[in-house]
């Protein structure tokens, strides 16, 4: 007798624990859609007075006067993140390979927990590097040669400063899809007479094409949604920056530096809701692409 | 591509050079037993005590929290799911994109929910936001770990005659190590991360005795005495980042100590 309602204690706590799991995790794949309806929903009383697409061409940025012009901002992010990409691109690329393919295990062993630290810096203290070194030498040595004058604060300096933030991401990434690269093509490469450059050219690096366009579309949407790093050395001018030495203002700085004023200017808390809607939606979108195709050569390469 | 690994390194000793010498000399006593006096952006007076309690207060409550959410999670997927289960395939993908989520629009959903709910910047909003950006770290590395725990073992414990749910035990001891990465790692991220509490944790001079009161952090410590006019102030700053960084450095050796002493097969 005591041992039947024993059992039955017992499985009604595995009934408990398990519904209460599920739960949990349904609950948790909402979160995304919630995130993005409440963002739009806020948003929505500027979307109704303008279309989306004057707002995100709109050159003119008063809040005071009503008119609400995402293009300079938009223009920021792409400069900065553009810069950063370029820097650290090759970087990245040349470094994972060297990695992977050349380097003695104990280099493995002292660079790998290097790249850690660098990915557990956080963007604040990136900011104060940006604003002890690499703004000053900006305006004193770089600035000097190619324009009068420029106060360092610019697109130049955010993008150095996301170069080096997202270099972690990417290596690992592509240190991932390299390792996962089955070891028989490289084998079967050199065997032909093939030397180790001419495998890695015309067999890694070709192989791994998609996976290493997927973690550059990664890379950008970490670099996209960047915010008090790039907010600190990027000078925050709302104008379309011409030359890589004048000022920008990306979207998440633009949300991160007005939240405190928004509350009381009409339309201005819906017009920066606005923009974060926009940041996620984008980087969503990027980064649900670049997961997939990287799920997919995992899989490919398993077999 | 040597001289591009070396380029890496190079940049990332340039950083803890630079924090350190401008951070080392603004270093005092004071400045971690003190909190701020005459007010945190031109009082010249005090410490930084009001900030480093504050962001422990944030990280252990978020850790908390986010354990109780993530654990869970990662168990179901793994102990109930069937191997190649859609649903569990699912869940790990959109967790994978949401840790691609920068911690702006966390920031920025947190405070819309604040606004809907009526509430002040507050300990406890900061908390709920920085567990949001937590969660699918945990997430991510705990499933890692319990991925790789050998079917025998559920398996043997389900043939004495165990429930599922009491499988639990047995797999959760295999992976305490991993599950302690996972933390220091969310720590790390939670602790530095300015961008998700700049809506909605607030700032304040003085030590939050409850949840609905505004707190200072680390990050915002930086952040807000950095634009300072007083040097006083803006040395508190440097300080803050020399003591960010010091505890990133810590988690991060701590991490790597504690993954390489369990696990076999890590680099």
């Amino acid at each position: 007798m005591d041992k039947i309602r024993y059992n039955k204690y017992r499985q009604f706590k595995e009934f408990a624990i398990r519904h209460i799991m599920l739960f949990l995790t349904l609950l948790s794949l909402t979160f995304a859609i919630v995130i993005g309806i409440s963002l739009y929903y806020k948003s929505i009383p500027i979307l109704d007075q303008q279309s989306i697409w004057e707002l995100l061409s709109g050159r003119s940025w008063k809040p005071l006067k009503g008119e609400f012009g995402f293009f300079p901002f938009i223009m920021g992010t792409l400069w900065v993140t553009g810069i950063a990409i370029v820097i650290s691109l090759p970087l990245c690329l040349l470094s994972a390979i060297y990695l992977s393919e050349y380097a003695h295990p104990y280099i493995k062993k002292i660079v790998f927990p290097m790249i850690d630290v660098l990915a557990g810096i956080p963007p604040v203290v990136y900011g104060v590097w940006g604003i002890l070194v690499v703004v000053p030498f900006i305006s004193a040595e770089l600035a000097p040669h190619f324009v009068e004058f420029s106060t360092g604060y610019s697109v130049l300096a955010g993008g150095i400063v996301l170069a080096i933030m997202i270099i972690p991401l990417m290596i690992s990434v592509f240190i991932e899809i390299f390792d996962a690269l089955p070891g028989g093509l490289r084998e079967a490469s050199l065997s032909l007479g093939a030397t180790q450059w001419q495998t890695i050219k015309k067999v890694v690096v070709r192989k791994s094409f998609s996976g290493i366009a997927a973690a550059v579309v990664l890379a950008i949407s970490r670099a996209f949604g960047e915010t008090i790093a790039v907010l600190m050395v990027c000078g925050n001018v709302s104008e379309v920056p011409k030359s890589v030495f004048d000022p920008a203002y990306p979207l998440p700085a633009l949300l991160a530096n007005n939240y405190g004023e928004m509350m009381s200017i009409p339309m201005y808390d819906a017009a920066l809701m606005l923009s974060a809607l926009l940041l996620f939606v984008i980087i969503l979108a990027f980064n649900a692409i670049s997961r997939l195709v990287l799920i997919r050569i995992e899989r490919n390469f398993a077999l | 591509m040597m001289a591009a690994t070396l380029a890496i390194v190079v940049s990332l000793f340039m950083i803890i050079v630079a924090v350190v010498k401008r951070g080392l000399p603004a270093m005092s006593w004071d400045m971690v037993s003190k909190i701020p006096g005459g007010g945190f952006y031109i009082g010249k007076e005090g410490g930084l005590l009001n900030a480093i309690i504050g962001s422990l207060y944030i990280v252990l409550g978020s850790i908390t929290l986010g354990l109780s959410f993530s654990l869970p999670i990662v168990l179901y997927i793994n102990l109930y799911l069937p191997e190649k289960s859609r649903l569990a395939q699912f869940t790990r993908l959109s967790f994978d994109v949401l840790f691609g989520i920068p911690s702006i629009v966390y920031g920025a959903f947190g405070f819309t929910i604040m606004v809907y709910l009526g509430l002040r910047s507050s300990l406890l909003a900061g908390i709920l936001t920085v567990t949001m950006l937590i969660i699918p770290i945990l997430i991510r590395s705990i499933d890692e770990v319990v991925r790789r725990v050998p079917k025998e073992m559920k398996d043997a414990a389900l043939s004495l005659g165990a429930t599922r749910s009491e499988t639990i035990r047995v797999i959760l001891r295999q992976v305490v190590p991993g599950i302690i990465t996972a933390v220091l790692l969310s720590v790390g991220r939670g602790i530095g991360d300015a961008a998700s509490v700049l809506f909605t944790a607030g700032y304040t001079d003085s030590i939050p005795t409850s949840l609905s009161q505004p707190v200072a952090t680390l990050p915002l410590a930086i952040f807000f005495q950095l634009s300072s006019p007083i040097a006083e102030v803006q040395d508190r700053a440097y300080a803050a980042a020399l003591i960010l960084t010091f505890i990133v450095l810590i988690l991060s050796l701590a991490g790597r100590y504690y993954s390489r002493k369990y696990s076999k097969n890590k680099i």
